[in-house]
């Protein structure tokens, strides 16, 4: 499988067929994890992160020998890659910013239906991920425990009894778990109620982080809830915590939805048509203005104010219309002009008629 | 001219390095061969602010300049991190960190998490002799330094002892 064949496809987190997909978009498990005989990132240097790498891709070679990974899966070293792909799997959410930007022996393992990555070298040795579609935070714990359990069979952790998984930075040392799930919440930022939810999630010592696109602005009311605490509690423990809060924070933003139909029912509906203009009709567009009307479009969708759209479409629209997709689609690299010019051509396409075979244009 | 074989650059560093407990010659130009020698510096080895704000509090709490300044002079003997090193860059160097600095770690877990014990998952294959394995990190980095002190003797005495190791930890 190669990077341009996984650009026009969209990952098993991307279908919106989860639990309570309207407002959860996804739900992720991330382990962090060292080898037990190497030193910490910090103080490794490049034969050390060569030898890590290689523990590594041994390990996961014989995991497929096995049968125990698909054929496909796909290990790829990042430091050899251009800019754009690095940046095409940032926007897939499959490697972090931070290994995108670093060189030398980095990697990430990539499962064919992205269910799971694995980051190596980054900020530790290896970092496991689990991506499941909606609210799911169960079955992810199931695969990520089994995918953890299947590559320590191969190598040998850090781990003390006291302390638990030894990670490079102590924020993450015990379980090295980090249990997150991404909402849209477009009506807890409508009616301001935003900050207090906020305010309380704190309290619980839970983080929240609004998504970032294309330079620093806030992306379209996606907000992702997380653990912070990850020593002290099993990891059970630690997925009900953010787990039992969710269901909160849905009701809440059902709530104000359902505020919003009731007291500005034509205020909402000309805000979420008009956005749906815009993006049928826009001839340049940039990716956070995307991001902003993709935003009220999903609302509406999800609230029956327009027909005929789906939202898996919009799901993969999100992603899609993001620079590095963009551009490994349609297969050209292109500066912002042309990006927002094809951005809006690709919209169009996809908005305007049948949308599942990529659909007939008007223009 | 001889070329550094990680750019095109002329090589004016020759080392000899173990690969696969083999002596291998890489020639080198001057910042390939820095890089190749000294630990990799994280790029992006900024704090996370909460971490920052975290290591500040904790060091305000009851030290004076003398005791900190003591303190910050503390070395690991496996990965050779002061806890200056790591204040800076908030993160630790090694495993062994976490032993060797276990005073000034308490009180900064308990900041972070309200708890200092794990009582999560177990991996299956604990490891049996954990000092085996720091004694491997002290070791590579000793055969790192004697290479780079041209001090082959002394590196291929320390590669023997990392194969030994190695062979009965995989046994
Ligand atoms: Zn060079
Ligand atoms: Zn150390």
């Amino acid at each position: 499988m190669e990077l341009s064949e996984l650009a026009n496809a969209s990952g098993e987190w991307l279908r919106g067929s989860g639990p309570e997909s309207d407002i959860v978009i996804s739900s992720r498990i991330r382990l962090a994890r060292n080898l037990a005989d190497f030193p910490f990132l910090s103080r490794a240097n490049e034969s050390d992160l060569a030898a890590i790498e290689q523990q590594i891709q041994k390990a996961v070679d014989s995991l497929k020998a096995d049968g125990r990974l698909q054929e496909t899966t796909m290990f790829i070293d990042v430091g050899g890659l251009p800019r754009l792909d690095r940046q095409f799997l940032v926007e897939r959410q499959l490697i972090s910013r931070e290994l995108a930007e670093s060189n030398g022996s980095r990697a990430v393992v990539i499962d064919p239906a992205e269910k799971f990555s694995l980051m190596v070298n980054e900020e530790d040795h290896l970092r496991l991920q689990v991506m499941q579609s909606g609210l799911n935070l169960r079955e992810g714990w199931e695969q990520m425990n089994r995918l953890d359990d299947m590559i320590e069979e191969h190598v040998t952790y850090a781990f003390s009894d006291r302390l638990g998984y030894l990670t490079a930075c102590p924020t993450n040392v015990g379980t090295g778990i980090r249990v997150s799930v991404m909402l849209h919440l477009p009506a807890l930022v409508i009616t301001r109620q935003i900050e207090k939810v906020f305010k309380s999630l704190q309290k619980i010592n839970l983080a929240v982080r609004g998504l970032y696109g294309e330079g620093s602005q806030a992306m379209g009311d996606f907000y992702q809830i997380s653990n912070q605490i990850t020593l002290g509690l099993t990891e059970e423990e630690l997925i009900t915590k953010v787990g039992d809060i969710v269901p909160v924070l849905i009701d809440y933003e059902r709530q104000a939805r359902g505020f919003l139909i009731r007291e500005s029912h034509e205020t909402l509906h000309d805000r979420v048509s008009r956005a749906f203009g815009i993006l049928r009709t826009a001839q340049t567009i940039s990716s956070e203005e995307t991001m902003h009307l993709l935003s009220s479009v999903r609302m509406g969708v999800n609230l029956g104010l327009i027909p005929d759209l789906t939202i898996p479409t919009i799901n993969k629209l999100f992603i899609h219309s993001q620079p590095a997709h963009l551009q490994k689609i349609t297969g050209e690299l292109m500066d912002k002009t042309d990006r927002d010019i094809e951005r809006a051509s690709y919209l169009r396409r996809h908005l305007n008629g049948t949308e599942s075979n990529g659909g007939p244009t008007r223009n | 001219m001889l070329k550094c074989q990680k750019c095109d650059r002329q090589a004016t560093f020759h080392i000899t390095d173990l690969i696969d407990g083999k002596p291998k010659e890489l020639h080198l130009c001057e910042d390939c061969a820095q890089k190749f020698l000294a630990p990799s510096a994280d790029d992006s080895s900024e704090v996370m602010p909460a971490m920052a704000g975290l290591l500040a509090q904790h060091l305000a709490v009851g030290e004076t300049a003398d005791q900190l300044a003591r303190l910050d002079q503390r070395r690991c003997p496996i990965c050779s991190i002061t806890y200056l090193e790591f204040r800076k860059q908030g993160r630790l160097g090694c495993p062994n960190d976490y032993e060797f600095f276990t005073q000034e770690l308490e009180p900064l877990l308990m900041n972070i998490h309200d708890q200092t014990h794990h009582i999560g998952k177990v991996p299956k294959r604990c490891p049996q002799g954990a000092d085996q394995q720091t004694q491997l990190i002290r070791l590579r980095r000793e055969m790192k330094e004697a290479i780079a002190s041209e001090n082959y003797e002394r590196a291929s005495q320390l590669r023997d002892e990392i194969r030994q190791i190695e062979a009965e930890s995989r046994g």
